[in-house]
């Protein structure tokens, strides 16, 4: 009997012993960490995609409390709601960010950009880029490989068989920038997402000359100027003959769409145009009525 | 037993099919287009613009630093314009397109066959003149010839080393120039030793190639400090590092150069050149290119003017066959498919090789087994499933630690590959991103 005794006093002494070194160590080597990061990361959609630019939500948090300023910051996956969220916890002004969507700037289908050559290399659009200059007379175009899909964790891309061009499920899309970097060839850029989705870009990076880029494809930006020209609002830049939309700039008039010579700027998600010359005519008997 | 270098090393069939045709000169071109990178280093700057009109043999581009080299006219004409052509690389290079209208040349070029032996030009002044006629490596690297007979301060050449190899399957360029101008060649060796001051030189020429050996070896026992070294046909021998081990039995450390144990290599084609340069007085505007695959009905060695569209080439050859799968410019190990048939020759395409359809494509990618051939083909030591696992996996620091940067892109791990995994396409895009961050560090 004292054998069991003498176990169970000697076990539970040893406990109480551990329990108090256990104790004392804790008191000693105790780390604050501000219980607001947990907090934070409760709220954080816990993607880890990086888009934010930390590695991971849990960095994201610990960058969140630590900055004085977190306007700068953004959760793309979140939005405007997580960063709300986060700066009820904080205590801090969240900054005001327009959603973003990524956009592949190529227009080059099998259709409008003949293909001259077949490239049988590994698949992979950095592989294909390290080798040459691609299955089509473009060498600025997407190679179509879908390094871009691949990169992609938020099921928000797709190879299309017919176009071989990648598409973007605007609804998926979380503008984490992870397709942007996957692209050897910088087609895929983020911009604004717009009001009801509306957008007006250049659907074209090709720098060549006009002839070079025209003969390439048919869709091609040849640089020629006039959408600059037509542009109320200065949004349009040149640049090694390639033309730009700014999107902070751009006011959705679509004149430029009208005016480029290839199609080349792609208006998406706008309701069907109105008869253009009929309403003009009808703006002008207006006027002519008010002037009398 | 025949020499030949220790590690890895695969056989392929030889299918040298041109070897006995002799060299043909092409007729001019209507029109060439002239590449301004056609070596390695920064591109040459052009010196004439649209309408002017130029000589056979006149500087059009200048040198854009030490490590460039001029470029002279191939034919006489009127310069159509200055554009981009995609050139064998496959991506779009800035040309010098030039309309033929006869062919005049510069006054100051020999254009005789008489063979000058004496060599009135010292070492300093020969490595000047090789630099002013625009001479590169002619067996594919397209290294200036100028640069390697500048040997660095503190380094000193023990042996010259002539690369007579030709491993590559089909081609057969090199072995024409052995056995054509095969006194040429002894002149140029000797010009090659005063430049680099040296007093002994070895041909390695391997096995399959007896004729050569045969001829080289009785031209080489009249001259002092000259040999003919005879080697085990084994591919990548003719890479430089392997052609060093082979002949000389010294391995260039990692990372460095072969004057690093003493030797200079040149190729057949440009020992050859530099003896048209120096004593003919000839700028690079012409070269040996073969012509030939299983399809092409006359096999050919073609002495054709740079610029020259491979199309005609392959015109001249009895034309593209009708199974016709790639065209590719260089051989079947090494050489890159041509994205069209207007991509222009230039200083270092030693061969058009055309591949029938059943041939040239590549077999469905499998599962890596782990079998190691790879490993045991690799001529530098090097594991090429790895450092293709790292390439995938962007792990650029694991692969720089692996010394992917020594490999030579023989291919010898891709063809040897049972899986058909792309080996070398992938260890390629790792060089090239592991190079640019070495290149950021420094």
């Amino acid at each position: 009997m004292s054998i069991v005794l003498i176990t169970i006093m000697t076990l539970v002494g040893l406990g109480a012993l551990a329990a108090v070194i256990l104790y004392l160590a804790s008191q000693k080597f105790k780390v604050f960490e501000d219980p607001r990061i947990d907090q934070v990361e409760e709220v954080l959609p816990a993607a880890n995609c990086g888009g934010c630019g930390y590695p991971g939500c849990r960095a994201f948090a610990e960058a969140l409390v630590k900055a004085d300023d977190i306007s700068d910051l953004n959760c793309p996956v979140g939005g405007p709601d997580v960063m709300a969220k986060v700066a009820e916890i904080l205590g801090k002004e969240a900054g005001k960010s327009a959603p973003q969507v990524a956009v592949v700037r190529c227009n080059g289908t099998c259709e409008h950009r003949p293909r001259i050559n077949q490239y049988e290399g590994a698949s992979s659009c950095v592989v294909a880029a390290a080798l040459y200059g691609g299955e089509t007379g473009c060498s600025y175009g997407c190679y179509g490989l879908g390094d871009c899909v691949e990169a992609c964790d938020f099921d928000a891309m797709y190879m299309d068989e017919e176009t071989g061009l990648p598409v973007v499920i605007e609804d998926n899309c979380v503008a984490c920038g992870a397709c942007v970097d996957a692209c050897p060839r910088d087609i895929i850029e983020l911009r604004k997402k717009g009001p009801k989705s509306r957008r007006i870009y250049v659907n074209c990076v090709n720098q060549d000359k006009g002839a070079v880029a025209r003969k390439a494809c048919e869709v091609a930006c040849i640089g020629c100027g006039k959408c600059v020209k037509v542009c109320p609002f200065d949004a349009i830049t040149l640049e090694n003959n390639l033309a730009y939309i700014h999107d902070d700039k751009c006011k959705l008039c679509r004149k430029c769409v009208a005016e480029c010579p290839t199609n080349s700027i792609l208006e998406i998600n706008f309701p069907p145009r109105k008869n253009k010359p009929a309403a003009k005519e009808a703006a002008t008997e207006k006027t002519e009525e008010e002037s009398k | 037993m025949l020499k030949t270098f220790k590690k890895g090393g695969v056989h392929p069939d030889e299918r040298k099919i041109s070897a006995g045709k002799s060299i043909e000169i092409l007729p001019l071109p209507k029109r060439v287009a002239v590449p301004t990178t056609q070596h390695i280093g920064a591109p040459a700057k052009p010196l004439v613009k649209k309408g002017d009109i130029v000589k056979t043999g006149q500087l059009i581009a200048a040198s854009g630093g030490f490590v460039s080299a001029n470029i002279h006219s191939p034919v006489s004409g009127k310069v159509f314009k200055t554009d981009e052509v995609v050139d064998a690389s496959g991506y779009r290079k800035p040309a010098i397109i030039i309309d033929t209208e006869g062919d005049e040349w510069d006054e100051s070029i020999d254009r005789s066959d008489k063979l000058v032996k004496e060599i009135a030009l010292s070492g300093e002044e020969i490595i000047k003149k090789t630099g002013e006629m625009g001479i590169v490596g002619m067996g594919g690297a397209t290294f200036p010839t100028h640069v390697k007979l500048s040997p660095p301060p503190g380094k000193k050449c023990e042996i010259l080393l002539i690369n007579g190899v030709e491993c590559e399957p089909y081609l057969t360029s090199d072995h024409r120039i052995m056995l054509e101008k095969s006194e040429e060649l002894m002149v140029g060796i000797r010009i090659l030793m005063k430049a680099l001051k040296v007093n002994r030189a070895v041909i390695g020429i391997e096995n399959n190639k007896p004729d050569a050996i045969g001829k080289l070896t009785n031209l080489a026992a009249k001259e002092d400090g000259i040999e003919v070294q005879p080697l085990k046909v084994k591919y990548p021998q003719g890479g430089e590092k392997q052609l060093i081990d082979a002949i000389t039995g010294r391995q260039v450390p990692s990372g460095k150069l072969p004057i690093e144990v003493g030797a200079v290599v040149h190729n057949v084609g440009t020992t050859f050149a530099v003896y048209e340069a120096i004593q003919k007085n000839k700028p690079l505007i012409e070269r040996v290119v073969t012509v030939t695959g299983p399809g092409i009905t006359q096999p050919s060695n073609f002495l054709v003017r740079i610029g020259t569209p491979v199309g005609q080439l392959i015109e001249a050859a009895g034309g593209l066959p009708d199974n016709m799968g790639k065209v590719i410019g260089g051989g079947p190990m090494m050489g890159k498919a041509l994205v069209n048939l207007d991509v222009p020759v230039t200083k270092g395409s030693s061969g058009i090789l055309v591949l029938p359809h059943e041939e040239a494509h590549r077999a469905p990618v499998e599962n890596c087994i782990r079998c190691s051939k790879c490993i045991s083909a690799c001529p530098m030591g090097l594991e090429p499933y790895l450092l293709m696992i790292e390439a995938e996996k962007e792990l650029w620091d694991r692969a720089e630690n692996d010394n992917i940067m020594d490999c030579i892109e023989c291919g010898s791990c891709s063809f040897t590959c049972p899986a058909h995994r792309p080996l070398l396409d992938y260890i390629r895009l790792g060089k090239g991103k592991v190079g640019q961050i070495i290149r950021n560090r420094n």
